[in-house]
């Protein structure tokens, strides 16, 4: 299975702030009553961006001025609490393709990894100086350069961010689903499982 | 050099290195239920691939169940999860505990009852509570729906090794100071983002002294400190506990005991971290926010933003109060509540529901306020019908429901109505987390919730209940 290497990613950004933000606030249990993944975008964010009647919020994926963003900003441990994939879909399918936050929480990230979903860790200090250009010009392209680890603008800012190098590795490589190299190793897999004495 | 309980099980488990550096991971138990693992099984029939080990996958239903009459009408999106999980089980030939099978439960109530769960092993399943099985001494992880598809397909995973943090808790709870308040107040100190990179290590006399279902509690909320998996070591009580269960070999039971206690972390172990607390300072614990973290002891105030050390935090406690509509400043005993539950992965079992009940009789709900006991899994329901306890809960108010997740999310007929304040004893206090995007969750453990029910407010129960 060879899969499209994943060296830079960019789009407008949209900044949604507030620390530990989980996968609850992001899909909503509700919406996970479904077998497949499909139609989850729409939902994304639901619970924050629509009040109790359905009216839209003040929320920022609400503001006209961010329509069409597709490269996220957040805060610390974003993706937190619940393992739902249906998180990172939902973002992938509302149009998001790469995140930049403060820290995130390991198994959104790893989620996301898969779904060949950036997600690079800057600096508060980088973070609220992108987040400052993006807010005054909403026009403004934020790349995520995942092979040179560094996040761009085209109003100027260039900074050093972070990520585990086996997922750079996964993603520059076109790696990022495991699945062929996991099944590759049947002949190990097989020996391992006959050296455990519970399976 | 000694080895971690955590080190002894990855390298036991390690099948090899893959090219971007992490290691491929053999996963000995896989435990599946009807809300992440249908993607899984479409990715797989796309991509042509069969189940590995059928016979080492479980599966359950439980986020979906209604706890009021399990065989009771689904809505048609529950009812198609349901029919997808029984034809992939079905096709596929993977053991099923369904409503019909008297085991039927939550996903981490049911693995270790059924002795599916055991020392030494990894387990993985598509849910963030997985780190429940590492009472055991299980390497316990929680996954998304494409690792899912990956554990079926190969019984491995790609992961990267994590820290080691040990957590040790010397010295004796105070009366009136449970697991969950153990678990609250590490969570508290270590912060909700405290854990990440790290499994958690629980050691010292309080963990040593609890009970099985006590360190279940325990491990169940690591993934609320930020922690991916946490684990006890196992000791006798896990090999008495174990002992007879179902999928317990029993053939050569000694060697089977004998192996499962060498995985416990040599004395000489290396870690880390390591944070020490003491269990005389602990008191019942409350969260009064939208994330676990932010949790006080019953005797304290609710934080003032005009007091946080830093912007982020005044930030943090700003939106929460907001959230919660209470008063900074004020004490939480006395916060009026509509809803009490009292169940879930966290303390749903039989030894929760039997501390309560020692506690409920000659006492009533208050008006107003709807009390729910919802047993784990159909196992435990059985066990405390045995001991006559749905009595005693009913008798005191409360509604004793079948087995499910019922209130601690919203996937099936038990949620919060508008802004409602639930006392609960589940593991969760996101926005919106008991299905309404306005309603408020107080996380505390199942005596308190009690306590709570009674009083119409949230209250401490070593006073409700005179416990000394
Ligand atoms: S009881 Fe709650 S936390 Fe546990 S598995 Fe069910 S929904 Fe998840």
């Amino acid at each position: 299975m060879s899969l499209a290497p994943v060296t830079q990613v960019s789009g407008r950004a949209v900044f949604i702030p507030g620390a530990d933000i989980d996968t609850d606030r992001i899909i909503p249990a509700r919406f996970m009553k479904c077998i497949t993944f499909d139609g989850l975008g729409e939902f994304a964010f639901y619970d924050v961006r629509f009040d109790e009647h359905g009216q839209p919020t003040a929320h920022p994926l609400n503001d006209p001025r961010f329509a069409g963003a597709s490269i996220l900003l957040a805060g610390l441990n974003f993706g937190c609490g619940s393992s739902r994939e249906h998180a990172p879909q939902s973002l992938r399918k509302y149009g998001f393709n790469g995140v930049v936050a403060e820290s995130f929480a390991e198994i959104f990230f790893g989620n996301s990894t898969t779904l060949a979903m950036p997600c690079v860790i800057a600096t508060a200090a980088d973070l609220a100086a992108l987040r400052l250009q993006v807010e005054a010009e909403p026009a403004t392209v934020v790349t995520i350069d995942v092979a040179a680890l560094r996040v761009r603008s085209s109003g100027g800012l260039d900074f050093p961010v972070t990520m585990p190098e086996s997922a750079r590795e996964a993603l520059v490589s076109g790696r990022w689903d495991p699945i062929q190299e996991l099944l590759d190793n049947v002949a190990a897999i097989d020996a391992k499982a006959a050296e455990l004495h519970y399976v | 050099m000694g080895k971690s309980l955590f080190q002894k099980v990855w390298d036991t488990h390690r099948v090899g290195t893959l090219a971007d550096g992490r290691t491929q991971l053999f996963i000995g138990t896989h435990l599946i239920h009807e809300v992440t693992s249908p993607q899984a099984f479409g990715m797989l029939r796309d991509l042509g691939l069969k189940v590995k080990f059928p016979q080492r996958t479980f599966a359950t239903v439980d986020h979906i169940v209604p706890t009021r009459d399990q065989s009771a009408p689904q809505d048609p999106l529950a009812a198609a999860m349901m029919t997808a999980l029984r034809e992939n089980v079905d096709q596929f030939g993977i053991t099923y505990f369904d409503l019909s099978s008297g085991k039927q439960g939550i996903v981490h109530v049911v693995g270790p009852e059924q002795g599916i769960t055991q020392p030494g092993t990894t387990i993985a399943c598509g849910d963030s509570h997985t780190a429940t099985h590492g009472a055991f001494g299980a390497i316990a992880f929680g996954i998304g729906t494409t690792q899912v598809r990956d554990v079926l397909a190969s019984q491995t995973l790609a992961l990267e090794a994590l820290k080691v943090r040990r957590i040790e808790v010397n010295g004796q709870l105070p009366p009136g100071v449970y697991a969950k308040d153990v678990i609250l107040h590490i969570i508290r100190q270590l912060g909700a983002r405290g854990g990440i990179g790290y499994a958690y290590e629980y050691a010292g006399e309080v963990f040593e002294q609890m009970s099985m279902e006590e360190r279940m509690t325990v491990c169940n909320m690591s993934i609320e400190g930020g922690a991916r998996c946490g684990y006890i070591n196992p000791d006798a009580k896990t090999v008495a506990y174990l002992q007879g269960r179902p999928y317990v070999d029993m053939s050569d039971f000694a060697a089977t005991a004998a192996r499962w206690l060498s995985f416990a972390s040599d004395a000489d172990a290396v870690y880390d971290d390591i944070v020490r607390m003491d269990a005389a300072t602990i008191e019942p614990t409350v969260t009064w926010g939208i994330s676990p973290d932010q949790g006080i002891a019953i005797s304290e105030c609710i934080p003032d933003p005009a007091a946080a050390p830093n912007q982020i935090a005044k930030d943090s406690i700003v939106e929460a109060l907001a959230y919660m509509k209470i008063p900074a400043g004020a004490p939480i005993m006395g916060v009026a509540i509509n809803v009490a539950f009292i169940g879930s992965c966290t303390n749903g079992r039989l030894s929760d529901f039997r501390e309560v009940a020692k506690y409920l009789p000659g006492h009533k709900v208050a008006p107003g306020v709807t009390a729910l006991a919802v047993p784990g899994s159909q196992i435990v329901a059985i066990q405390c019908e045995n001991e006559g306890l749905p009595q005693i809960f009913r008798d005191a108010g409360f509604e004793w429901r079948d087995a499910g997740c019922s209130m601690c999310l919203a996937m099936n007929p038990d949620k919060l109505v508008g802004d409602q304040l639930c006392a609960s004893s589940s593991n969760r206090n996101f926005k919106g987390r008991q299905g309404s995007s306005t309603g408020r969750t107080v996380l505390m453990s199942p005596v308190m919730v009690a306590a709570a029910a009674i009083r119409g407010s949230i209250a401490d129960a070593r006073e409700v209940f005179a416990i000394k």
